[in-house]
């Protein structure tokens, strides 16, 4: 081979543009060989692979969209709730100040009452034994006069002072009696 | 058949610069392969050698490659499904959608299989111990050639009819008829005869280019390896070229996969609409 080189002359003989029928088989079926199973068994499961992947990704996406639309729709939800139950707890505790007043009131006007019944049944007492008295005194007023006047006869009237003295002791009697009454 | 070795080896290893020996410079014959086998079937001949025996490992490699990232696709993807499906939505967003729309996705496992079967073909190119990109021979490309032109004839035909498909391309509306005189051979020309052939020979001579240019900077490197302050720089300089040009090969490997497929979608897309 190397003497060839040298001499050139398989350099002459070789095309290097041929085109060998057996080679040119050997190529294509090769490449259709290649083709083929790319092509029948590969490449669908390929381009099916991103289509699937291409959906599902969409899919997410979508999923994603709607568990946000729904969670934006419960947030609404609780607000309106918690709208609700304030709303609600300022009614409560309206009603309830409501009824402290009633109750405050009620029981202001019961001890009102109450006093106003204690002070007239003290004052109808009081006027009683007023009365009582008064009658007592009428009643008595003849003889306690007359047993004065015994008295004031019986002692002589020696002087004014003597008198005086039996005066005021009488009195003093009278007083201590109608305050043992009154006790009474 | 004739490797890098077999070329340094025609000067013989020895062959150095300042020893009485000439640059033994790489020609046609570093793609010439001969086969290890050869058969006959129905008269034609079958020669198994290292670009076919390429082609085979290419092909299982694809189908392995893409069967583990493909055959139990997951929702959530693994790594291997994430590779996989980023390598098919390039094809489908940057390809097949970005020349023919969303009716390219029917077209999307012809496109997707000519790229990385391409791809990996032109890769060998610079892959340790393939060294060669079997798309470097005119007869690869111009199989895949085939193939694109069978396939947007037909989905012409198909789409527009099989005369109307004709007409379209040959007579586009608001063209002057004195034009047409011209204009018609030459769409006929560019349309039927002319883009395979391109699309053939674009792919073919850039991975041809780049072969050669890597093999001269090899052999440059082993040739200048001398006993010499020239040499030496020279030797060191062709080592680093090679390195550079290996990585510039890596980018016109995968640029002319995707020129490729790219054009062969603008071609189906062009069969799809009857408006050129």
């Amino acid at each position: 081979m190397t003497d060839l080189i040298a001499s050139g002359a398989e350099s002459s003989e070789f095309n290097v543009l041929a085109v060998p029928i057996g080679e040119l088989i050997i190529g294509t079926v090769a490449f259709l060989i290649v083709f083929f199973v790319l092509g029948k068994l590969l490449l669908p499961k390929i381009s099916k692979a991103l289509e699937d992947r291409e959906q599902a990704i969409e899919g997410g996406l979508k999923k994603a969209e709607e568990a946000e639309a729904e969670s934006a729709r419960l947030a609404a939800q609780n607000q309106d709730e918690i709208a609700k139950a304030r709303e609600e707890a300022a009614g409560i505790r309206a009603a309830a100040q409501a009824e402290r007043a009633d109750i405050i009131e009620k029981a202001r006007s019961e001890a009102q009452a109450a006093a106003a019944a204690v002070t007239a049944s003290a004052q109808a007492q009081i006027e009683q034994e007023k009365n009582k008295a008064g009658s007592d005194l009428q009643r008595n007023v003849g003889a306690i006069a007359t047993d004065l006047a015994g008295r004031i006869v019986g002692e002589v009237l020696t002087d004014n002072a003597t008198a005086q003295g039996v005066v005021d002791r009488f009195i003093s009697e009278l007083e201590a009696a109608s305050g043992s009454n009154g006790k009474a | 058949m004739a490797d890098v070795v077999d070329v340094v080896g025609s000067g013989g290893f020895d062959c150095h610069l300042m020893s009485g020996c000439g640059f033994p410079a790489p020609g046609t014959e570093i793609f010439e392969f001969a086969p290890l086998v050869e058969f006959s079937l129905f008269g034609i001949t079958f020669g198994i050698n290292k670009p076919v025996i390429l082609i085979i490992l290419v092909s299982a490699f694809i189908i392995f490659i893409f069967t583990v990232a493909f055959a139990k696709p997951r929702l959530v993807p693994g790594k291997w499904q994430s590779m996989g499906e980023l390598s098919y939505l390039f094809v489908r967003d940057q390809i097949s959608r970005e020349t023919i729309g969303k009716a390219g996705d029917k077209y999307m496992a012809f496109l997707f299989s000519l790229f990385f079967f391409v791809f990996f073909l032109n890769f060998m190119g610079i892959f340790p111990g393939a060294q060669f990109a079997p798309t470097a021979l005119f007869v690869y490309p111009v199989a895949l050639a085939m193939m694109v032109w069978l396939v947007y004839m037909f989905i012409g035909m198909r789409n527009q009819g099989p005369l109307k498909f004709f007409t379209n391309m040959m007579f586009p509306p608001g063209v002057p008829k004195a034009v047409l005189v011209i204009l018609a051979p030459i769409e006929f020309l560019s349309n039927v005869l002319v883009r395979p052939f391109t699309l053939a020979v674009r792919l073919m001579a850039n991975m041809f280019a780049g072969h050669l240019l890597i093999t001269v900077f090899i052999v440059a490197t082993i040739y200048l390896f001398s006993p010499s302050v020239i040499g030496m720089l020279g030797s060191v300089a062709s080592g680093i070229m090679t390195l550079i040009m290996t990585g510039f090969e890596f980018m016109i490997e995968a640029l002319q996969a995707y020129i490729f497929t790219l054009l062969t979608a603008s071609y189906i897309a062009g069969s799809l609409s009857n408006e050129h």
